[in-house]
């Protein structure tokens, strides 16, 4: 099984749901920030795989940008977290809906 | 050997993955995502790609999600009242739309990707298999052919900080002169220290109109 | 004089500006120097040009630069340098000089009194350039411009409601006159292609008579409205509002006469407008007589003097319309020197008086104003036409001008009516003028208290009186005798002549018009004085005895009742029923539109719920179906 991309595309695909899924119905903002940071987990096992399977290093390459991504998606989405307690101490998302109308 | 092996870190990832996202406790989830990003490295290494598992294991487990754990100390996330942790309606759309993507997502993993000898790229299997996820090979490849995204990745992670910076840092004292409106704001949300500061600073007056 | 005419509006400018910019901080009392030396330097300026006046037609048109060019259109400001513009030069800046004086005095404990020397100099200006104008454009807008300074100056004592509403009035009534004259003025540039005075008067031939008819009546409308003419007066008696210097100068002296004189600058176009001289002879005639009656029951002692301004005003459109033009122009000069006087002799009594115009609460002033008196009583002859003062050669003139239009063999027998409503006119003029002069002057004093405060004008006041009354003697035994062949016809025969009409007939019968005038006034002054010079003056017992027509000739026949109720209330109906369509009908369109607008988006807003989740959920249905459909079509 472990030569052969299928599987860990499976892997990756199951990641990236559950991740999903975790963005969709966690309530928590900070779990939506971690399921996003799951959701990358799966995409990078899949990006790495095809690396592999196609004897290409861009696969690699972009795992290692979604790294990058995914540190500065992390500083930013925390620092708002923090201006957010500042103003409203307020972290179930659900609720967070001045957006509205 | 290696396929026990890939069945086993697949099937840990899910559980811990299922983890992350059911645990009630932020904690619990950013923990469980430990062990997932730990897993992950796992399949990494299986592939051949250990440099990959590596930095998987420093940046994610290590800086990332610690940076998370750090914040949800900071901020007193950790959650104690008895509110339900998942969305009141859109959870029994999630669970329906998440078993669509997984069919599909697999449908497309399983149906799609077809490795075949014509989409081989600029390395041989044997070179590949020789430099694959070692330091020397993704640092030719880094330091050649994607010189400009890894240029790129810099200013992107440089802007991020700077942006944290400004983000999250408290208001500048000028800035609260100016902007009288945003003092009344900053004060119900400033921290313990700072409203003692202040006491301190009226007291002697206080302590002169008592004379 | 003639190579730099504008030297002669330019001085009454400056002195508006350095009076406009300085007066009020640093000038103050002095402004009234300044405006006085400004005007006197006109005058002498308009001296030297009558004195220098060019003989050819060529050089009697001074263009100063051209104004503006589009197409066919070309305006220039010029200046059209021959006797009548001369003859209004004089009245105009003599009169406002005289009256600059006066005001030093009579506005002395004014608060405003640098205001009132900015705009008073400014309105000479504009009527300098008024008259000066060479083509109908600068007329127009200089005729807009003495319009405006009237308005400033009614509504002077701008803390009075009523002066604000007679200003306005004033304002607004003079546009529907102007409306008519602008309109004249495009039907000439489309009938002549040009506004310029010579050059329309030397193609008047060209156009069919109904244009020329349509030309005259438009530009008589312009005139009716300038000139107080029924049933367009009703501004004037209220613009008494002003001080009595502006009442004397703008409302009775210059301005109103725009008028008479546009008229008369433009006789070619009214001789080649068929009936248009007979209108305004029979516009004239019944103003005259109208605002005659009006007068007689006034107890203002400044309305009186209005409704007399309007009825002398009827009685030079009355000469106009009859062919005697220069019996007008005469006419518009002596009377500008009495009416004046008689202006300026009530602005004495007024101010005298404490600011009272009821001349119910005059009475007995013939001991304490003693140079008011005589020289009000010589202005109150010249007006009522006693031989041998200014007025007389004037009116006589007029009204026998009407009496031969009426009789010649090729004239119009309406003017014989016109001529008996002139007559009436001149019986009334002279009953209420010396009634006016009774209440004021003779009898006992009728408020006590004001009596023992009344004193003396000072002599900046009397003295301009004195050279009005003198003016007032000698204006018209000077200029018009003997009659129709005076100084002033010979001098204005070059300029105004008449093609059509011959107004001159049998001494015998000259002389006998005269005396029947003569005859007519004396008999309205003994009146007056049988009924009010005993001292007991008992108007009600008058009024009792005619009590419909008394209460009719107070009430001014309820003109202003009914502008109030046929123009205004039914513009604000109008104006209400458009108002209601509008709010309504347009507005309710509009709002519907709104409405259904919002109603459709409260429906589709509610998708925007401000949860981020819900938006990613969209996202991730739409991710999907669409990947749904890829699944499907493989």
């Amino acid at each position: 099984m472990a030569d052969y991309l299928n599987s860990y595309l499976f892997i990756g695909a199951i990641l990236f749901t559950l991740g999903a899924f975790g963005v969709l119905v966690r309530r928590n903002i900070i779990v939506v920030l971690l399921s996003v940071e799951l959701m990358l987990q799966g995409v990078n096992l899949s990006l790495g795989a095809f690396s592999t399977f196609y004897h290409d290093m861009g696969g690699y390459m972009l795992v290692l940008l979604s790294l990058a991504i995914a540190a500065a998606e992390a500083v930013v989405g925390l620092a708002i977290l923090v201006a957010l307690s500042r103003h409203v101490d307020e972290f179930y998302v659900d609720r967070l809906k001045s957006l509205r109308w | 050997m290696s396929d026990l092996a890939c069945t086993w870190l697949g099937l840990m990832a899910t559980i811990f993955g299922l983890g992350t996202v059911l645990l009630r406790s932020p904690v619990h989830s950013a923990l469980s995502l430990v062990m997932v990003v730990f897993h992950v490295a796992g399949l990494f290494v299986l592939m051949g790609a250990g440099f990959l598992a590596a930095l998987q294991v420093i940046v994610y487990a290590g800086a990332i999600i610690v940076l998370f754990l750090f914040t949800m100390m900071l901020l007193n996330l950790e959650q104690h009242d008895n509110e339900p942790h998942m969305h009141r309606y859109q959870k029994w759309l999630g669970f329906p739309l998440g078993g669509a993507l997984l069919i599909e997502a697999t449908w497309i993993a399983l149906a799609q990707a077809n490795p075949s000898e014509t989409l081989l790229g600029k390395y041989s299997p044997e070179r590949l298999s020789e430099l694959g996820g070692t330091a020397f090979g993704i640092a030719d490849a880094m330091f050649t052919s994607y010189l400009l995204p890894f240029e790129v990745a810099g200013v992107l992670l440089l802007a991020a900080s700077v942006a944290a910076l400004s983000l999250a840092r408290k208001p500048d004292e000028d800035i609260m002169k100016a902007m009288p409106d945003m003092v009344s704001d900053a004060a119900g949300s400033m921290t313990q220290p700072s409203v003692q500061e202040s006491k301190l600073n009226q007291s002697p007056t206080e302590r002169g109109d008592n004379h | 004089m003639s190579e730099a005419p504008w030297l002669i509006p330019l001085s009454p400018l400056i002195a508006f500006a350095i009076n406009g910019s300085l007066g009020p901080r640093y000038l103050k009392r002095a402004t009234g120097i300044v405006g006085s030396l400004g005007i006197l330097a006109s005058f002498l300026l308009t001296i030297g040009l009558w004195l220098d006046l060019p003989k050819e037609d060529s050089q009697r048109e001074y263009i100063l630069y051209r104004w503006l060019e589009s197409g066919s259109l070309r305006i220039d400001i010029g200046f059209t340098l021959d006797e009548l513009t001369v003859v209004m030069l004089l009245v105009v800046t003599g009169v406002s000089f005289l009256i600059h004086v006066y005001s030093n005095a009579y506005m002395d404990h004014d608060n405003s009194f640098a205001r009132f020397f900015t705009w008073l100099p400014l309105f000479v200006f504009s009527m300098i350039m008024l008259v000066m104008a060479n083509n109908f454009l600068s007329l127009f807008v200089f005729w807009e411009m003495v319009g405006v300074c009237s308005y400033f100056l009614i509504g002077f004592w701008h803390n009075r409601d009523s002066a604000n509403n007679a200003a306005m009035k004033a304002f607004i009534t003079n546009r529907v006159g102007d409306f008519g004259f602008a309109a004249g003025i495009f039907l000439i540039f489309w009938n002549f292609g040009t506004v310029n005075y010579s050059e329309v008067h030397g193609a008047i031939g060209t156009i069919t008579n109904g244009a020329a008819t349509t030309i005259a009546l438009l530009l008589f409308i312009g005139a009716m409205g300038k000139s107080a003419q029924f049933p367009l007066h009703i501004w004037l008696p209220d613009a008494m509002e002003g001080p009595t210097p502006v009442s004397a100068l703008i409302h009775a002296a210059t301005m109103v006469t725009a008028g008479i004189f546009m008229v008369g600058r433009n006789i070619p176009i009214f001789e080649a407008g068929g009936v248009s001289l007979i209108v305004i002879g029979g516009i004239g005639a019944f103003t005259a007589l109208f605002a005659a009656t009006i007068a007689v029951t006034q107890t203002d002692i400044k309305r009186v003097l209005a409704y007399s301004t309007v009825s002398q005003l009827g009685l030079m459109f009355l000469a106009l319309g009859s062919g005697a033009y220069v019996a007008a122009l005469f006419h518009l000069a002596t009377h500008a020197f009495f009416k004046a006087l008689l202006f300026l002799g009530s602005g004495s009594v007024i101010h005298s008086m404490q600011n009272e115009q009821n001349m119910h609460e005059y009475g007995g002033l013939k001991s304490k104003l003693p140079w008011t008196y005589a020289t009000y009583v010589i202005g109150g002859l010249a007006l009522s036409a006693i031989f041998p003062l200014a007025g007389f050669w004037s009116k006589d003139e007029i009204l026998a001008g009407a009496f031969f239009r009426g009789a010649s063999s090729n004239g119009d027998v309406l003017f014989l009516l016109f001529w008996i409503m002139g007559l009436t006119a001149s019986l009334l003029t002279a009953f209420y003028t010396f009634r006016m002069i009774h209440l004021t002057f003779h009898g006992m004093p009728r408020n006590r208290a004001l009596y023992d405060h009344a004193h003396e004008s000072p002599w900046l006041m009397i003295l301009p009186l004195v050279l009005l009354a003198v003016l007032s003697i000698a204006a018209g035994i000077g200029l018009g005798f003997p009659p129709e062949h005076g100084i002033i016809h010979d001098y204005l025969h070059h300029v105004i002549h008449s093609k059509h009409f011959e107004l001159t007939g049998d001494s015998t019968i000259i002389v006998s018009l005269a005396i029947i005038s003569t005859a007519i006034a004396l008999i309205g002054v003994m009146a007056a004085s049988s009924i009010y010079q005993r001292g007991r003056p008992r108007p009600e017992a008058m009024g009792k005895l005619f009590p419909a027509l008394y209460t009719l000739s107070y009430k001014k026949y309820y003109v202003d009742e009914l502008v109030e109720i046929l123009v205004i209330k039914s513009s604000k109906a109008a104006g209400f029923v458009l108002w209601a369509i509008d709010a309504k009908l347009v507005d309710g369109m509009v709002n519907l539109l709104g409405w259904l607008i919002k109603a459709f988006s409260s429906i589709g807003r509610r998708v925007q719920t401000g949860q981020v989740q819900n938006y990613v959920l969209i996202m991730a249905t739409g991710l999907v179906v669409s990947l749904g459909i890829i699944m499907v079509m493989q």
